[in-house]
């Protein structure tokens, strides 16, 4: 698929702006601070409903003004869909899909796929596992939409029993028979917490496994082809659940006849892990099972990347990880494993993700740019951004824009 | 900040569920336009709900008297119950015309972040309703999302062995949603359709 318009009404630094862009290699040519990733992140938001760079929306909207409306057009094989989000401070965002009524935001997910790759990547590989967490999450929610709406229960049912093992923590350390009296009367509700938390945690549980499962191996060959080296990157998921991380990376692998992914036996340990647990969240008054606690471990040789990983081989590892993901939601038969949770009816179809590589060539020598060029180059799409013209492999002639403050134009 | 009777205004009516700080502002100002007359109504019509309104002391639905309209009507069932969350969903179910039988008004839904636990509920008056085995069937009706959801288990689990059919509204309402903004003919079906949850006669 790709991006043939991108329209933007007081997004970020632009009041507004129409961009015709072409299917192939779009390249944003313009110095620091002028704008380049304003147009990436925006067409980034309308496949995720989120910005790569900042956790709130309230950036977005151009300072000054009190909503912003992205506009795109999406050509998918023969067909071409139009997504409108506006963006609204404090409010829930509304979105259109080819003109139509309005519809909820989430309903927008899954018309347009991207990947991205930004320098902020490289927290993926140093930094804390909400990162590595929020990275599958977003892979899966890119791949089957309907994930999103299962991620936010989840978050929802985490809250309320987090707020109740607080309360009951606070009712039990201040005594009192007639506290102790509705502590009791709360902690019944646990239970029904718990229930909850099991059966959502275990679909996501599932789901990250098989995820991991099938971008191992993509994984391994893409950090390969962008290092050149034999490094042997290894991607592994890590559960709290005791029963489950075991042994050492890769902790977890699903093969034939093993029943790690099986949704009803991974709800059944969550549920075993709760009552385990349960003593030591009502003292600490957290919630210490589930899917919010784990991570995505990576390694390389055999050792840790984050620590042990230099420089350059955390950057090499970043960008395997996003384009083993590219290759994986644009159904590389290679590299798509035959997991039937990622069965996809529309594969095949023009399915391959905009591919969005933002001020990624000044970090890399000549040899790896050289190579990260001839990596992208058959994506049906690739938009690029970069301070200064030469940063960008010969191989990616294209389409080029020159940006400066709040205004695009194309050479 | 304003002139003290203004900001007084303001101070009160931000206190009012789904009005912030600007619209509070808006509506006082609106009202300082208005004439004497219709804010008269306005007055009238909030003392008057404060006098004659009550809560139906079986139910918990508004009511006129001290039993709501509901219960006091000779023509319905006595045998089956639905419980909901609020006074406005009783109107939105009655609206699709679809149920015979009673109600239960909860006054809220568990939700630990906001402090309600199962106490703050009408959950006693619930339980001292079923006791003497007229009702056979309990329809729990509470929001479709992760609050009523979770108030519907813990009351399908006290329920459980009382020998009574409880139920819940079937899926296709919108998750995540209200039961009021529900369409008439949304809601209907999901009466219709409702499944049983527990059953142990
Ligand atoms: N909400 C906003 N309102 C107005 N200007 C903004 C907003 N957010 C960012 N900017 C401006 O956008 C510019 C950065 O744009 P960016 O796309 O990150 O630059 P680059 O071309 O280096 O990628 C800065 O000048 C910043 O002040
Ligand atoms: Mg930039
Ligand atoms: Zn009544």
């Amino acid at each position: 698929m790709y991006v043939s318009h991108l329209s933007l009404l007081d997004f970020r630094s632009y009041a507004s702006a129409d961009v015709e862009l072409e299917p192939g290699v779009n390249a944003f040519v313009g110095r620091n601070g002028r704008g380049k990733t304003n147009l990436v992140e925006a067409i980034g938001y309308v496949a995720t409903l989120g910005s790569h760079r900042v956790a709130t929306d309230a950036p977005l909207i151009r300072s000054g003004a009190d909503r912003a409306v992205v506009r795109t057009r999406i050509v998918r094989g023969d067909r071409a869909s139009t997504v409108e989000l506006e963006i609204t401070q404090g409010k829930a965002n509304r979105a259109r899909i080819n003109r139509g009524q309005a519809v909820r935001a989430r309903d927008v997910l899954g018309v347009l796929r991207t990947v991205l790759f930004a320098p902020e990547d490289l927290s993926l590989v140093k930094g804390e596992p909400d990162g590595r967490r929020r990275f599958m999450d977003q892979l899966l929610v890119l791949m089957m939409p309907r994930v999103s709406a299962v991620l936010s229960e989840y978050e929802r049912v985490l809250r309320q029993r987090s707020a109740l093992l607080k309360s009951a923590r606070a009712s039990r350390r201040s005594g009192g028979s007639s506290r102790a009296e509705s502590a009791a009367a709360e902690l019944a509700t646990l239970d029904v917490w718990d229930a909850r938390l099991a059966e959502l945690g275990a679909e996501i549980l599932s789901l990250r496994i098989q995820l991991v499962d099938a971008l191992r191996p993509a994984v391994a060959a893409a950090y390969e082809q962008v290092s050149d080296a034999d490094g042997d990157a290894e991607i592994a998921y890590r559960s709290s659940l005791p029963a489950l991380s075991a042994g050492n990376p890769p902790e977890l692998s699903t093969g034939p006849g093993d029943n790690f992914a099986d949704v009803g036996h991974l709800r059944d340990l969550l549920l075993e892990a709760l009552v385990t647990a349960r003593p030591q969240e009502l003292e600490r008054g957290v919630s210490l099972v589930g899917p919010h606690r784990d991570d995505l471990v990576l390694t390389l040789g055999g050792l840790p990347a984050k620590g042990y990983a230099s420089h350059g081989e955390s950057w090499s590892f970043a960008l395997a990880l996003r384009l083993a993901s590219f290759r994986l939601l644009g159904g590389d038969p290679q590299n798509s494993a035959d997991s039937p949770a990622f069965w996809d009816p529309d594969l095949g179809t023009d399915a391959d993700p905009v591919l969005i590589l933002d001020d990624v060539f000044a970090e890399l020598d000549v040899r790896r740019r050289q190579r990260l060029g001839d990596l992208v180059l058959p994506a049906r799409q690739v938009l690029v951004t970069a301070a200064v013209a030469e940063d960008i492999p010969a191989a990616l002639e294209g389409v080029r824009f020159h940006v400066e403050p709040g205004t695009v134009t194309r050479d | 900040m304003y002139e003290g009777a203004v900001q007084d205004l303001i101070d009160e009516l931000g206190r009012l569920p789904g009005v912030g700080p600007k619209s509070a502002q808006r509506i006082a100002f609106h009202l300082l336009a208005t004439d004497d007359q219709e804010v008269k109504r306005l007055v009238d019509a909030l003392t008057e709900v404060k006098l004659r309104v009550q809560f139906c002391a079986l139910c918990g639905n508004v009511a006129e008297a001290e039993r709501c309209r509901v219960c006091l009507d000779p023509r319905r069932s006595d045998d089956v119950i639905c419980v909901v969350e609020e006074p406005k969903d009783v109107v939105a179910i009655e609206r699709t015309r679809e149920f015979r039988g009673r109600y239960h008004v909860l006054g809220g839904a568990i939700n630990p972040i906001e402090n309600v636990g199962p106490d703050d509920l009408r959950i006693s008056e619930l339980l001292a309703r079923l006791a003497d085995g007229t009702v056979q069937e309990v329809i729990l009706a509470t929001d479709p999302n992760v609050e009523g959801e979770a108030t519907a288990t813990y009351l399908s689990r006290l329920m459980a062995h009382m020998g009574i059919t409880v139920s819940r509204l079937a899926s296709g309402l919108p998750v995540g949603g209200d039961l009021e903004y529900a369409d008439e003919v949304t809601l209907g079906r999901a009466f219709e359709g409702r499944r049983v949850i527990g059953n142990d006669k």
